[in-house]
Parts: C-alpha cells; sequence; structure tokens
C-alpha cells in the first residue's frame, strides 16, 4: 500500500462514488436533452428544436403560476429570513435552557413529514377561518422557511468574534447602532445564503402547497403536477430544465458566498 | 430599544411564537380531530369523541354494524415501512463509500463533489421524479438500452410498480445521506486515523475500528433524512408507485381529498408521527450505546 495516500481512501470507494454520480445525473441529463427535442413523443428523439421552451414560455396559466411562486417565495423568505436573524441574535446572548428549547423548535419543521405539516395546517387553516390563498401558502412557506434561513445564519454567527459586538458595547454604542454597524455586514454573507436557501425551497415546494393552496393559488410545481398528471408532454421538460437550471445557479452563488449549503442542511442540526 | 439590549432572547420570539402558532398548535388540532367523528358532509363533528378514526386502522364496520378485520390499511402501513427500511439501506451502501471517497480528496475536488451532491438536493422533488417517469416507460431509454444489450426483453414494466417508488425514492433522498456523513467525515481528528496506522492496524481495521464509530452519528442523521420523509413520501408513489404501492402519505392525501375523512386522515398522519418518534429513540438509543463502547 502507498503510504502517502490520503488514509480514507480504501479501494472500491471511487467506483461507488463514481456510480453514485451516474445515478444523480443520468436522470437529469436524459430530461434536460429531451427538452430540446423537436419529437413529440418525448422518448424519441428525431431533431434538436426550442418550440417546447417557447410554447412553455408562451403559456399564460404557467407565467401566471410562476407569477405567484414568486410573490410567495420572496414574502415567506422576506419574513422567515428576519425572523430567523432576530432568532440567531437572540439566541447567541440567552443561556443553554433556552436555546435548546428554541432551536428544538426551529428544528421541528424539517423533522416532521411534509406531509403531516400539510395536513396539519390544511385544518388549521379551515377551522380558523383562514381562507384558502397566497396568504395561507405564504404563512404555510414562511414555516420551513424559518429553519433553512436559521442554520447559515446561526453558523456564520458562531464563526463571529464576540469581541467585536461587546467592544461595541463597551464604546457606547446603542443596540441598533451595533446591530447595524457592526453584526449586520459581518452576518451579511449568512443572511445571504440563509435567504438564497429559503427561497429555493420555497420555489420547489409540492407537498404543502398542494394542500393549502387554494384553488386561486396555484403555483409552478403545483401547474406542473397537473400537467403530469394529464399527460407527459414535453413542455414539462423544458419548464423542468428551466427549474433545475436555477437550482445549479442558486447552489453556485451560495457556494461561492462562502457558506457551503451542507455544513448548513439538515444533517448539522442533528450530527 | 432598550429592551433588547437588557434581553436579548426576546429576539428569539418572534420566530418561535410563529412556529408554535404554526407548527406546535396544528400538529396538537390534528391530534384532536383525530378523536372525533368525521362531519356529515365532509370535516368534523365538534364534541363527539369517539375512538372510530383508530378503529378503522384495524376494522371495518359494514352497514349492519358488525365488526371486521380489516388489513389494508395495516399492509400500506407495512408496506411504506418496508420501502423506507430498503431505501435507507441502500442509500447507506451507496453513501458511505462515496463520502468517504469525497473526505478522501483534496479539498477543492472534494468541494467540487459536494457541490453535486448538493445540487439535487435543491432541485424540485416534482422534476425529479418526472425525469424517472421518462427513463422507466416503456419504450422509454431504460427499454431500448436494455434492448440493445440483448439481455432483457422490453417492454420491461417498471413504472408503476412498487419498485419505480423505490428507485424514485433512493433517487430523492441519497444526498440526504452523502451529505451529512461527508460532514462527520470531515470532522474527524486525522491524528487520531494516523495514530491507528502506526500502531499497526490496517486500512480496514482503521476503517471499522476509528472511522465509522466516529462518523456514526453522521451515519445515524443520514439514515433519519432519508427514513423520515420516505416513510411519509407523496410525490414518488404517487407518480411513480401508481395505484398498486400506495404508501402512508397517498392515504392520508386520500383522506382530505376524495375520501373526506377527517378524523381518519389525523390518526394515520399521528401514527406516522408516532413511528417517525420511535425510530428517533432507536437511533438515538445506538448512538448513546456506540459512544459509551467506544
Amino acid at each position: 500500500m502507498n503510504e502517502t495516500r490520503h488514509p480514507l481512501r480504501l479501494p472500491g470507494t471511487a467506483i461507488v462514488a463514481a456510480l453514485a454520480m451516474l445515478f444523480l445525473y443520468v436522470p437529469i441529463v436524459v430530461l434536460a436533452v429531451l427538452s430540446f427535442n423537436a419529437s413529440d413523443l418525448t422518448t424519441i428523439w428525431t431533431g434538436f428544436s426550442l418550440q417546447w421552451y417557447a410554447k412553455a414560455l408562451g403559456n399564460e396559466t404557467m407565467l401566471v403560476a410562476i407569477g405567484n411562486s414568486l410573490m410567495v417565495a420572496a414574502a415567506a423568505t422576506g419574513i422567515a429570513t428576519a425572523a430567523a436573524t432576530s432568532a440567531a441574535l437572540g439566541i447567541v446572548r440567552s443561556g443553554r435552557r433556552l436555546r435548546g428549547v428554541v432551536e428544538g423548535l426551529l428544528g421541528l419543521p424539517l423533522l416532521i413529514p411534509e406531509i403531516v405539516t400539510a395536513v396539519a395546517l390544511l385544518m388549521l387553516f379551515v377551522l380558523a377561518g383562514i381562507r384558502l390563498g397566497l396568504m395561507s401558502v405564504v404563512l404555510a412557506h414562511t414555516v420551513f422557511c424559518i429553519p433553512f434561513a436559521y442554520y447559515p445564519i446561526r453558523s456564520r454567527l458562531a464563526a463571529l468574534d464576540p469581541a467585536l459586538s461587546e467592544a461595541a458595547s463597551d464604546l457606547y454604542a446603542p443596540a441598533w447602532r451595533r446591530f447595524l454597524r457592526i453584526e449586520l455586514p459581518l452576518l451579511a454573507p449568512g443572511i445571504f445564503a440563509g435567504a438564497l436557501l429559503a427561497f429555493i425551497s420555497s420555489l420547489g415546494d409540492f407537498v404543502i402547497t398542494y394542500f393549502v393552496a387554494g384553488p386561486g393559488a396555484t403555483t409552478l410545481p403545483v401547474y406542473i403536477y397537473g400537467m403530469i398528471r394529464t399527460g407527459i408532454t414535453p413542455e414539462v421538460n423544458a419548464l423542468s430544465t428551466l427549474l433545475l437550471l436555477t437550482s445549479v445557479v442558486i447552489v453556485a452563488v451560495v457556494f461561492r458566498s462562502g457558506t457551503t449549503p451542507a455544513n448548513q442542511t439538515r444533517g448539522d442540526q442533528m450530527s | 430599544m432598550r429592551s433588547i439590549s437588557t434581553s436579548p432572547s426576546l429576539l428569539a420570539a418572534p420566530a418561535a411564537l410563529f412556529l408554535i402558532v404554526f407548527m406546535l398548535v396544528p400538529v396538537g388540532l390534528m391530534i384532536y380531530v383525530s378523536s372525533l367523528e368525521r362531519g356529515a358532509f365532509g370535516g368534523v363533528a365538534w364534541g363527539s369523541h369517539t375512538g372510530i378514526a383508530y378503529e378503522k386502522l384495524l376494522f371495518e364496520r359494514d352497514l349492519t354494524g358488525q365488526i371486521s378485520f380489516n388489513s389494508d390499511y395495516i399492509a400500506i402501513i407495512l408496506r411504506s415501512l418496508r420501502l423506507a427500511a430498503i431505501t435507507t439501506a441502500i442509500t447507506l451502501v451507496l453513501g458511505i463509500p462515496t463520502a468517504l471517497y469525497m473526505a478522501s480528496l483534496p479539498p477543492r475536488h472534494a468541494a467540487f463533489m459536494l457541490f453535486l451532491v448538493t445540487v439535487p438536493f435543491w432541485t424540485n422533488l416534482l422534476v425529479r421524479n418526472f425525469a424517472w417517469i421518462l427513463i422507466l416507460r416503456n419504450g422509454g431509454p431504460l427499454d431500448s438500452a436494455l434492448a440493445a444489450t440483448g439481455i432483457l426483453t422490453p417492454p420491461l414494466d417498471i413504472l408503476y410498480t412498487p419498485l419505480a417508488t423505490g428507485i424514485g425514492l433512493t433517487y430523492s433522498f441519497l444526498p440526504f445521506m452523502i451529505l451529512p456523513i461527508y460532514v462527520a467525515l470531515e470532522r474527524i481528528d486525522k491524528r487520531l486515523i494516523e495514530a491507528a496506522f502506526d500502531l499497526g492496524a490496517d486500512r480496514w481495521r482503521v476503517l471499522s475500528r476509528v472511522v465509522l464509530p466516529l462518523a456514526a452519528p453522521g451515519i445515524a442523521a443520514g439514515a433519519i433524512l432519508v427514513f423520515v420523509p420516505c416513510l411519509g413520501a407523496y410525490v414518488s408513489p404517487e407518480l411513480l408507485g401508481g395505484g398498486k404501492s400506495l404508501m402512508i402519505g397517498n392515504l392520508i392525501q386520500a383522506q382530505f381529498g376524495a375520501s373526506r375523512n377527517w378524523p381518519f386522515g389525523a390518526a394515520l398522519a399521528l401514527v406516522l408521527l408516532l413511528v417517525l418518534l420511535l425510530s428517533l429513540i432507536l437511533v438515538a438509543r445506538i448512538k448513546r450505546r456506540e459512544q459509551a463502547a467506544s
């Protein structure tokens, strides 16, 4: 054995890793390639064409759905990021027990299966007389956006030197100025990453939206679901490829911002 | 503004309150609804408490009120448990070596692979399951590829079977397994591994006696993160499984859609939560035992 190699490099792991990557990417590639297919038989290649993109983007109902999705994602991200930033700042200065309780509460939406959250919220909305529509969707999305926004902000905050805030206080900076001039700029990359992750999870959510959206509040995933159920057309391929591209861009931006999503995704809170 | 500086914990109040109102209260409401009788036109009959929603899990009543054993729902719950367990096992088998390989790479390459694993994690679940409809369809790429090799004769008829659901679940949740294991491996103090080598242990011994025990919390987290959403899955069985491989998630949805039986739907959702809680306790106990052993 060559001792200069990394101690974790075991024979066979490279092959399994390659297989896993193939498994993850072959379906995505097939989907993207077929979206440029001229034929409407979806799985038989007949030539290159952008017609399905034109068709998808020229579809009025779908544009409304995209508009709804963006509106909901923007509202839920805004509320969740503000609440998560505030919570992170509050928890870092509070006692161990309170921190445990609040962090447990913040982690709940990621731990409880989506379908349970969906039906529980549906019952709450119906029984409390909250009309099912964009408003109920925003409230429901904020629930799971809070933890997604919270973890990157918390890990950024944990890496900060508390002496900076203390110095500001020692120099008689009022709390609001300490926040605006010291903490906010230092936390900005974490807040940015958290907001993006909240945005992308809101944009992608199907199950919870499906339950709590009224007839007038169709989001893009709910619309796509309807399309898949009524018959598979290459338009869905084109739309899916566009969504895929959005995720690639957002994940790339989050990676470049320096806080890698792997450290703040669900694994972190539990390990 | 003074109150912020005097009591910083208050800053956590908005998020905490929001989750109490829109997470804890709804789950409490759900438990309450599961104890009610269904309303005549859907919804629930307030005030009339009954265990009928739970009785329905095991028994059925015919029109004359005769009670007989009904295994339909238990079969769906068992199928869900089986599919979730198999998916967890497959993602473990794929995930541990993949995470080990990632952890053995130089930082730049590891970061790129991390990116590759993370992209599907954040890609729309519907889109990813839809991709498998295209692949598994009769006459689809898999059919053509296998026909070309001459091993099997198409059509394979995989789509709309439990196998298709299993493939969709594995595909959906594999990143959930790789990421926490990789993070755990990254955090291992490399000096421990070197010490084991210095003391004459070979690679497999180092892996089984040092690396895997130290990565156990990540492996346990990965197992939970795959098992939990699999058990409550709705999209994969709905799109890929067809009517023949319903899971609990589909059954719950039906109670709030066509069947209009909220109490039964709430009871099923509670059963799902309890099974999940049990598996969490189990994993926590295994974790504690491993820690005590090491």
